[in-house]
């Protein structure tokens, strides 16, 4: 195959055109996206600093975020709750590639999150200490995002986010015992 | 644990809905051919490539359709051309070439033996202006202001001044 400097080469306009060798296409979508009800609920609580939660009335399983309806039984999720900032990391991985836009520093930890009493994880980022330290089983609690959330509001809430959830970090405690996280992995 | 009622509930219950992009700027090669091919629209000058039994393909190819040989003829074509075929567009989308109804068509370039997919600056089909788009229609390139080496660079193809209607004696020009 001929190399694009001498295709070019045979077109006396273009002889000494300096060569397109690459293109950038985006592929772009737009969508306007709605989270439903029920996680505009646990959106707008985050910015309190509270983890509302949604129970299944049929299996009773704890959904968080809750999505107004449970994957299992095909139920509307009823029940609402508090969980606390605590829980376990039943699964992570370290980011070693830095997305653009994000104001984090690689490589970093990132996991499911069982919180207290929760039957899903809730994914977020692991801080407070160094990225290959994090295990399965280790006791978390959520940090906060003082602008997001901030502990004394005034004024005008903030609109709602997840980025209230700064991360969580370790709580010093014992690892949790296997059996109180087993079945939701 | 027990349900417990929102002890603050919020000053709204409308749900949120706002825009989500998703968007990946993928950087691909274009190879010498496809390269030589937007290095021409760049500097306003038209490019195909000779296959097989003397064709000339534009957009050009690497290697011949029908014998899969390598190609490497470049040939120099006029900014001018025929419909082929088009399709109307009558609400254009955000970021496509024209803001005006337009249509989407296969533009065989003088000298050419296949059509190249653009957008069509003409009148819409059926009215009685002799530019709409139909067909048949000669067409020229309205080449892009600002020119980066993309298909982008040809803006979209206009209307030319039509022939005059062929008479029923001399069979007119392309017959």
């Amino acid at each position: 195959m001929k190399t694009i400097a001498e295709l070019l080469a045979a077109v006396p306009e273009l002889a000494d055109a300096e060569p397109v060798t690459r293109v950038v296409v985006p592929a772009r979508l737009e969508y306007s996206y709605s989270p439903g009800a029920a996680q505009t609920r646990f959106l707008r609580a985050l910015t309190r600093r509270r983890l509302v939660a949604e129970r299944c009335p049929v299996c009773t399983r704890v959904y968080i975020p809750p999505r107004g309806v449970c994957p299992t039984c095909g139920q509307a999720t009823t029940d609402r709750l508090e969980l606390p900032p605590t829980g376990t990391i039943t699964t992570f991985c370290i980011v070693n590639i830095a997305a653009r836009g994000l104001d984090v520093e690689v490589p970093y930890c990132y996991a499911y999150v069982l919180l207290d009493g929760a039957h899903v994880g809730l994914h977020a980022r692991i801080g407070g200490l160094p990225h290959d330290r994090v295990h399965v089983g280790q006791r978390v609690r959520v940090v906060w995002n003082e602008q997001a959330a901030p502990e004394h509001p005034e004024g005008e809430p903030p609109a709602p986010s997840l980025a209230a959830i700064s991360h969580f970090t370790p709580t010093g405690e014992p690892d949790a015992d296997p059996e109180t996280y087993r079945r939701w992995m | 644990m027990t349900t417990v009622p929102d002890p603050e509930p919020p000053a709204t219950d409308e749900v949120l809905s706002g825009p989500l992009i998703v968007e990946f700027p993928f950087t691909r090669s274009t190879g010498p051919v496809i390269g030589a091919f937007l290095t021409g629209l760049r500097e306003r000058v038209v490019l195909g490539i000779r296959g097989s039994g003397g064709r000339v393909l534009c957009p050009p190819a690497e290697y011949d359709p029908v014998t899969a040989a390598e190609l490497s003829e470049l040939v120099r074509l006029p900014d001018t051309g025929t419909v082929t075929a088009w399709a109307w567009n009558a609400h254009p989308r955000p970021q496509q070439p024209l803001d005006t109804p337009f249509a989407w068509a296969l533009v065989r370039f003088d000298g050419a033996d296949t059509a190249l997919l653009h957008a069509l600056d003409a009148p819409p089909p059926g009215s009685a202006d002799p530019r709409a788009t139909r067909t048949g229609l000669r067409v020229r390139v309205r080449w892009a202001e600002q020119r980066s080496g993309a298909i982008t660079d040809i803006a979209c193809f206009e209307a030319l001044p039509q022939p005059e209607p062929r008479s029923e004696q001399d069979g007119g020009p392309n017959a």
